[in-house]
């Protein structure tokens, strides 16, 4: 493999691991903090009614993972593309 | 002990703490003063990002707006939070291995321009200048209210704790204080709401609190507060929404990428050593943020419950035999009347914490029907039922206006918690607001020290000087941040929403596109900029006025207040910066090619492999 296109794939891996926790991201606060919460408040978690609970406290629970979770993945698609730091 | 003896104590313990790290942690180089040397540990960053990031605004008045604005006040706990994870994965890793001291140089080097740089040093000292007047202000509010000196006074004794952290230790004095000023802000939030969460619930968590049911009782918090709230003729709490659908999604979508653009972040994440590292620090600033974040919903319910119930005996909330607010189960469970006319508060019998904060005006009753009790209820309410019951018992309007920022620094009062607390809480006030305004000062001085001075008029200036000129840099910020905390402008709420939307509409597209796209060419970024900018400022002053001088305002040229799509000033940020995506693309589609070394830089930019620290040189 050529250092052109292993750089080429390590940042198409790089875009396919941001995409899909954009997406994650986007559901918890946009979707069950915003859009859906209205439908999830008809589910009670304890004394929350779940889209409140979403919108107050779980989406951020779940950015903190999320954060994380990147930068683990990250780590591995560094080293397997060679691109971690020395 | 006296209240104000105390509270002269620990105020003064903490300055004392933060004078010590400053002499400890005097920066020597401009490495040591722009970045703190480049060998922050991710953890202590995080710590440090945490204060630079919660400033006045989230300690002192975010628990108070969401106390109003129930449900809707998820906008600012989701934008505020939700932005580390686009810095996380879209700026701060990339911006690191950049490896330079500041936003506006990235911005040059990227876009071959050294306008690109001088159009993004003008955002950014837009955006820190406004931030900061709420910083100033901030302190001048807490020192009037808990010393007893004039809020004039307070802001001179801030600005010169400031000036001898920020202007001897730069970024390396300013990091070790944010730690110091972390731990203090972090327990004075968190010990009253632990209190008052176990008060009323049983449960010492405030996260668990707000989600129990109320102690004694098998109604849950939120049912109650839902109930009383509505009762009075409020929106009910856990689902009135801040304006449509729309604009709720925009004005999160503005404070996320608002809070990922903002300078004085971004260019915390230049003192980690690794690429890797400013991953994890994002995350590990997160955690920080979110021990404040999570307890605010809870100090802004509970304070709501609190406030209702100290005026209205038959919420079910009474004072305890051993100070602090408790329960009356069989009143809370049996949902009595609260058009009771004995209900109501005798104004005589009110609490000395009432009397306290009436002196201040920001708090207010007026005896509309001059039956000397206090009725506090929602007078403009479309609620037919709670208005008839109102006329019924004689109501003649609402007799009470609360200002929201008495929530959090009224709250252990409120909550008649003893005074050490009350006396923490101020030292943690005036820590979140010292805290931001350093990191904005730095940001300020090191744009005009590194990139107007050194980047623009002399190039060839030494180390040396380079240094001298940033601290004299950060002597005139911190004047003139005195100055307009001093001389505040109109609007501190709306000068805020400001703040937000230029960084959401400038730099953040700036900054993203130059990573992600190597077909941005310098005009279609420059134009992009000044689109975004000049578009969402023009949105903002036509509701607060041309930089928010009264009488300036020109609503009703643009149709109305929210006239576009029924969005608020504060949600515009959002279509700033598609603005500025779509400008920059079109521009750049007619505006040539980007040079081939640029794009060789965005390809080694996007790579963590060969980063070192953060230096000065080319």
């Amino acid at each position: 493999m050529t250092t052109d296109s292993n750089a080429k794939a390590y940042w198409s891996a790089t875009l396919g691991l941001l995409t899909k926790v954009l997406i994650i991201w986007a559901l918890v606060s946009y979707g069950a903090g915003i859009l859906f919460a209205p439908l999830l408040n008809n589910i009670m978690l304890g004394g929350y009614p779940l889209g409140f609970w979403f919108a107050q406290q779980g989406s951020i629970y779940i950015f903190i993972a999320l954060i994380f979770y990147y930068a683990v993945k990250m780590g591995q698609i560094d080293r397997k593309f060679g691109m971690q730091e020395d | 002990m006296e209240l104000q003896t105390l509270t002269y104590l620990v105020v003064g313990a903490s300055f004392a703490l933060y004078l010590g790290i400053a002499f400890w942690a005097r920066a020597g180089s401009t490495s040591e003063f722009y970045v703190a040397g480049g060998g922050v540990h991710p953890v202590t960053n995080g710590m440090a990002t945490a204060a630079d990031w919660m400033s006045a605004a989230s300690f002192i008045s975010m628990a108070g707006l969401i106390s109003n604005m129930g449900y809707g006040g998820a906008v600012f706990l989701m934008g505020w939070t939700g932005g580390y994870v686009l810095l996380a994965m879209l700026l701060a890793p990339y911006l690191r291995k950049f490896g330079k001291f500041t936003v506006p140089e990235f911005i040059g080097d990227r876009y071959y321009s050294t306008t690109a740089r001088t159009v993004a040093v003008i955002c950014l000292l837009i955006i820190c200048v406004v931030y900061i007047v709420g910083q100033m202000t901030g302190v001048g509010i807490t020192f009037a209210r808990f010393l007893g000196v004039s809020s004039e006074t307070g802001i001179y004794i801030g600005m010169a704790i400031v000036f001898a952290y920020a202007v001897f230790g730069g970024m390396k004095g300013i990091t070790y204080t944010q730690v110091a000023q972390y731990v203090v802000l972090i327990v004075a939030y968190t010990i009253p709401a632990l209190f008052i969460s176990l008060n009323l619930t049983g449960n010492f968590l405030p996260q668990l609190g707000l989600g129990s049911n109320l102690a004694g009782t098998d109604v849950s918090l939120l049912s109650k507060l839902d109930q009383v709230v509505t009762d009075l003729g409020f929106a009910q709490y856990t689902t009135q929404s801040a304006g449509s659908t729309l604009n709720m999604v925009f004005f999160t979508i503005s404070l996320m990428i608002g809070t990922a653009g903002l300078p004085h972040v971004i260019i915390r994440f230049f003192t980690v050593p690794k690429v890797a590292d400013a991953r994890y620090s994002a995350g590990w600033t997160l955690v920080f943020i979110a021990l404040l974040y999570t307890v605010a919903p809870s100090v802004g319910a509970m304070a709501r419950l609190n406030l209702h119930g100290t005026f209205n005996t038959n919420v079910g909330i009474v004072q305890k035999a051993d100070g602090g607010m408790g329960i009356d189960a069989a009143v809370a469970s049996a949902k009595a009347d609260l058009f009771a006319p004995e209900a109501s508060l005798m104004y005589a019998d009110r609490p000395e914490w009432v009397a306290r904060w009436e002196k201040t005006g920001l708090l207010k009753f007026e005896d509309k029907n001059g039956d000397g009790r206090i009725q506090y209820y929602n007078d403009k309410t479309k609620n037919e039922a709670a208005k008839a019951k109102a006329e019924a018992a004689g109501w003649k309007g609402n007799e009470l206006t609360v200002n929201a920022d008495i929530i959090v620094l009224a709250n252990p009062e409120i909550a008649q918690l003893p005074n050490w607390v009350i006396a923490l809480v101020a030292a943690g006030a005036m820590a979140a607001a010292l805290s931001t305004a350093a990191g904005l000062l730095l940001a300020i001085s090191s744009a005009i020290s590194h990139d107007l001075i050194k980047g623009t008029f002399v190039p060839d200036m030494s180390e040396k000087s380079e240094l001298l000129a940033g601290k004299i840099s950060m002597v005139f910020a911190i004047i003139l941040a005195g100055y307009l905390g001093l001389n505040p402008p109109g609007f501190a709420a709306a000068t805020v929403a400001l703040a937000f939307g230029l960084a959401a509409s400038s730099l953040f597209p700036a900054i993203m596109m130059g990573i992600f796209t190597k077909t941005i060419t310098d005009k279609g970024a420059i134009a992009g900029m000044i689109a975004g900018m000049f578009a969402t400022a023009f949105y903002v002053f036509a509701h607060h006025g041309i930089f928010f001088i009264k009488g300036t305002e020109y609503v009703d040229l643009i149709g109305g207040p929210n006239s576009f799509f029924g969005l608020t000033p504060g949600a515009f940020g959002t279509v700033g910066a598609i603005i500025n995506f779509v400008v920059a693309y079109l521009v750049s589609k007619v505006s040539g090619t980007v040079p081939a070394h640029v794009q060789a830089m965005v390809e080694a930019v996007r790579i963590p492999k060969g980063a070192g620290a953060a230096a000065a040189g080319h």
